[in-house]
């Protein structure tokens, strides 16, 4: 299985859509914002949770089609679901991988990012937090619009139909909880909602994720 | 034709927009219906002479 | 039933009755069914939703603090209703075939996706109307408004599943576990957008509680509308499901045609 995992990294980073591409994207919408919304510190200041979030969200959906797609298509995706790891299992290790070369980044980069966003001191580390909680819900749920879409031709712009709705419930409570957080208001609420929903994504959809590969690898 | 007061653009353009959607949808059904089984029964002939 | 009469016993167990309603998801006995159904069904919707629409449109009071912005409840909360009782019936349609492997279930939820999809426009169509006058605004992000457009979301992504696979079973499957997982996070985004805004809906229109409860005067065409919208949902969904199904028998001649040919 960690054999599985390394290979995994080891082909994402290779391919360049890792670290760099997903971080670059980042930057850039961050960068983008103020010139949409102008210079004005206050307001880049109040929404920039939601805009680093939303960024967040959209960096990640840019990888999540490599997920599978290159194991489908060279047929090592058949050799891994005869393998005796049950297919569960290599759905959540795909997603984890996913999530070690883009969320992990995102979130590590955030605060700096934040910066860029006028972004208060305590802002930092509730960045931070809410991302560090969120992003592995934002892969495991990719990883699910992966699997449904993988045998596609250009499923691409069908998976973010499918999955950006289904974000759509950490993005809030994620936004949320660093609002407040940043305001200086009791934040526990939302940052347990989007906990649970993490946790709950985590512990059931691979299975969801592993009954629609294996109908598309039928 | 009774008084709808202030609000007879609201009352009008709802009322109207949801019977358009729904006729619209009605048709389409129907449309595809008469389509589906003109072609199926095509298809049967077809499978019964050849 | 034959086997029944020499067994000497009238009376069917549960399991035995379970079992005949069951045949009904037998594509050829749906199909004889459904056509024997759908005449009764279409004259029971024309009356009641022509005349409960009349009766909305036409013979209902101004209320107190709407006037007769009123009139767009008879068509805006059938509406509502209905998008999403269809949700929940796809829902239960997919989890029928992803368990049962009855095909009528698959084509009955992706005939009935349309149809909800459309009520959630009209829902939220009317909403904005309405809301021009009432809020001041044609868009608020208020929870409910937010969470049907949601829904509509939801909605078009499922449908554009279905466009996109081409083997039948495949996509049958696919939307089926698109739908379940879809339904959790759709409720999940329910809460999650309650929580997030408190919003300017009134209370539920139909809700038993006393001080919500719309008086008499409006509720009765209120009922007889969002019954005849739910026949008309039946009418649409027995005529879609109806096409499903011959355009599938279809499919499978043509495929016997080339295998032929070649």
């Amino acid at each position: 299985m960690i054999a599985l995992l390394i290979r995994d990294m080891r082909l994402a980073m290779r391919a360049g859509g890792g670290f760099g591409l997903g971080l670059a994207f980042f930057l850039i919408v961050t960068t983008l914002v103020p010139f949409g919304v102008g210079p004005d510190a206050e307001i880049l200041a109040r929404i920039a949770p939601g805009i680093l979030w939303v960024g967040a969200l959209l960096a990640c959906l840019l990888s999540l089609d490599r997920i599978f797609q290159l194991d489908f298509e060279d047929g090592s995706l058949d050799l891994l679901a005869t393998s005796p790891i049950p297919l569960e299992g290599i759905v959540a290790i795909k997603a984890l991988a996913h999530w070690l070369v883009t969320g992990l980044p995102l979130t590590l980069a955030a605060p700096f990012f934040g910066a860029l966003m006028h972004l208060e001191s305590p802002g930092f580390s509730w960045m931070f937090v809410t991302l560090l909680l969120g992003t592995p819900a934002l892969s495991m749920i990719g990883a699910f619009g992966a699997a449904l879409t993988v045998g596609l031709k250009r499923g691409g712009l069908l998976m973010s139909l499918l999955v950006l709705p289904l974000y759509i419930p950490s993005l809030i409570f994620g936004a949320e909880a660093a609002t407040r957080g940043m305001a200086g208001f009791n934040a526990n609420a939302p940052l347990l909602m989007m906990a649970g929903i993490t946790a709950g994504s985590i512990a059931l959809l691979p299975f969801a994720a592993a009954a629609a590969l294996r109908v598309n690898l039928r | 034709m009774l008084d709808l007061g202030k609000y007879a653009d609201a009352i009008l353009w709802s009322w109207g927009l949801t019977l358009l959607l729904l006729a619209g949808l009605t048709l389409m059904s129907l449309r595809a219906s008469r389509k589906a089984k003109a072609d199926l029964k095509a298809a049967e002939e077809r499978r019964k002479n050849g | 039933m034959s086997q029944m009469k020499t067994n000497g016993t009238q009376t069917r167990s549960f399991g035995q009755r379970m079992n005949a309603l069951w045949e009904y998801a037998n594509p050829v006995k749906f199909m004889a069914l459904s056509g024997k159904v759908l005449p009764w069904i279409v004259g029971l919707c024309a009356l009641t939703l022509i005349p409960g629409l009349i009766w909305g449109f036409f013979f209902t009071p101004e209320a107190a603090n709407f006037g007769n912005s009123v009139k767009i409840i008879y068509v805006h909360v059938p509406s509502a209703t209905m998008a999403i009782n269809i949700w929940v019936m796809m829902l239960v349609t997919s989890l029928i075939w992803l368990i049962r492997r009855h095909h009528v279930s698959a084509l009955a939820a992706k005939a009935a996706a349309l149809i909800g999809m459309t009520m959630t426009l009209i829902a939220l169509i009317t909403g904005a109307v309405w809301g021009q006058p009432m809020w001041g605004t044609y868009w608020a992000w208020d929870p409910r408004l937010t969470s049907f457009l949601i829904l509509f979301l939801f909605y078009l992504g499922y449908m554009a599943l279905w466009a996109a696979i081409e083997n039948p079973d495949t996509a049958a499957d696919l939307t089926s576990v698109l739908c379940v997982v879809g339904s959790v996070f759709a409720l999940l985004s329910r809460y999650a957008v309650n929580f997030w805004n408190q919003g300017l809906h009134q209370g539920a229109s139909l809700s038993m509680d006393k001080e919500e409860h719309v008086s008499n005067v409006y509720w009765q065409p209120l009922v007889m509308a969002i019954i005849g919208f739910g026949l008309l949902f039946v009418t649409l969904l027995l005529i879609r499901t109806r096409t499903e199904i011959r355009r599938r028998r279809l499919h499978a001649l043509m495929a016997r045609e080339r295998m032929s040919d070649a």
